[in-house]
């Protein structure tokens, strides 16, 4: 059985990694090579590099990053964040990523999925569902950082873009992103017990606590962090800590 | 032999060489990355990387001449490391999408992982961090690339199917997968696999490439 991961998500508006609150309201925090390789000496499982501009100039600008990153850091890369075609994610890959993050391409293309998985493998294809709570029980898909509604019911998309060939999903709540207030642990539960692929949760974590309540009662399979390892609040072996001793299996480096 | 060992990546269009070859730049080896069969069966040291399928990737390797390449380099008695597919392709024969022949460099096969119990954790593909145990009956990781991996160690893994050596000497390291022990590194003297990515598993990983980098042949 795999160890639950704990993934450190770096939001990149190049050259800078910024932090906001609901994907909104960007702080600059400095030079995201030098917080990925700090991660990576605290035990991080894999690293979620998003281009949060999605630019042209900015995906060869993360590119860049994604190679830079390789040189000092050993453990999965993800990359999200404009990706349009199966041409972008061949570049990604040689780059030195090991995943890609599709979200808006996806919602536009939904076969998208399906031609990635295809070529590269389901495992690389991530389908990144950005949600927020539209009603009791419901939540609909976004894109653009939250910005675009896709008038997608956000579980029915989960499972599609799963039967297409998802081989992973992120799922990020853009209500909790930044808030430090908790996950949106309901969500999550409906789609670990909706699929059978690998589930990432994003957005809310304030506390190593949010993301024990991540693994086991939502049963996800890794949870991404990010505001809290960017302030120094707590350490990715901080929360690795807490969920050994909470039962989670984790990944503890020697 | 040079001061920085030099470590011939063979690239077929399959896999992420790039981070095969800055791990082994890290490890103070000189990756060199090559289609060419002489330059393989010239090499120290070989990397055969790998993603994708089984049938696809011995084509791949077969319309380059790197088969009958690699099964020289072999003979020669220098080290080889194959990595996730590259690891499978060692072996005699894959079950994936139909019977495919291997470089049948180490005897055995590679075949689906076992089915997992619906609704538990264990998924195929299985992608993720997962522990490594020695083999009973295997090799001593004191005598091998595992001689600075402690058992329980963690490593990445990104697989559907898994070796199965006919002999079991030749099991170096294995993980549990659907409560059955699965392969994760095999070895037979010079050569050697890891069904894990080392170039991802953190200084587990580093540690392997460096004692097959630095190793004496």
């Amino acid at each position: 059985m795999p160890a639950a991961r704990v993934i450190a998500r770096l939001d990149v508006k190049a050259p800078n990694l910024v932090k906001g609150i609901r994907l909104e309201g960007l702080r600059v925090m400095g030079d995201p090579r030098t917080f990925a390789r700090r991660y990576y000496d605290q035990g991080a499982d894999e690293i979620l590099y998003v281009d949060i501009v999605a630019s042209l100039y900015g995906r060869n600008s993360l590119l860049d990053l994604v190679r830079r990153t390789a040189e000092d850091v050993f453990v999965p890369m993800t990359v999200a964040g404009g990706i349009r075609s199966v041409e972008d994610v061949r570049e990604a890959l040689r780059s030195g990523a090991d995943k890609v993050a599709i979200n808006t391409a996806a919602v536009r293309d939904p076969e998208l999925i399906r031609r990635v998985a295809e070529a590269f493998g389901s495992q690389c294809m991530v389908v990144d569902i950005q949600t927020k709570r539209t009603g009791p029980g419901q939540w609909e898909a976004y894109t653009d950082n939250g910005r675009e509604r896709t008038g997608l019911d956000a579980l029915e998309w989960a499972e599609r873009a799963v039967a297409l060939g998802a081989g992973e999903l992120l799922i990020t709540s853009v209500d909790r992103e930044g808030t430090q207030r908790g996950m949106e642990l309901d969500f999550l539960a409906r789609v670990t017990r909706a699929v059978a692929v690998p589930v990432i949760a994003c957005g809310g974590v304030g506390s190593p606590e949010h993301v024990r309540q991540a693994f086991a009662d939502a049963a996800v399979d890794a949870v991404a962090v990010a505001s809290i390892l960017h302030y120094g609040k707590f350490s990715i072996g901080e929360i690795k800590a807490h969920l050994a001793a909470g039962e989670v299996a984790v990944r503890i480096s020697a | 032999m040079s001061a920085t060992p030099a470590v011939i990546v063979v690239d077929y269009g399959r896999g992420n060489l790039f981070s095969v070859c800055q791990a082994v730049a890290r490890v103070g080896g000189a990756p060199a990355l090559t289609a060419d069969p002489a330059a393989v069966r010239q090499a120290e040291r070989v990397i055969l990387p790998g993603v994708g399928a089984f049938g696809d990737a011995m084509a791949g390797l077969a319309s380059r001449g790197l088969d009958d390449g690699l099964r020289e380099f072999a003979r020669a008695g220098r080290p080889l490391l194959g990595v996730c597919l590259g690891m499978q392709l060692l072996l005699e024969e894959s079950t994936e999408f139909g019977r495919h022949g291997g470089l049948g460099l180490i005897p055995g096969q590679v075949d689906r992982l076992p089915t997992p119990a619906p609704g538990g954790r264990d998924k195929i593909p299985n992608v993720g961090w997962c522990q490594l145990w020695p083999s009973p009956g295997g090799l001593p990781w004191s005598l091998s690339l595992f001689a600075r991996v402690k058992p329980g160690d963690f490593a990445y893994f990104v697989h559907s199917y898994a070796v199965h050596p006919a002999d079991a000497r030749h099991r170096l390291a294995e993980i549990g997968f659907a409560g059955m022990p699965v392969a994760a590194a095999i070895a037979a003297e010079h050569i050697a696999g890891c069904q894990f990515h080392p170039e991802k598993s953190g200084e587990v990983g580093l540690a392997i490439l460096d004692a097959f980098v630095n190793g004496t042949p």
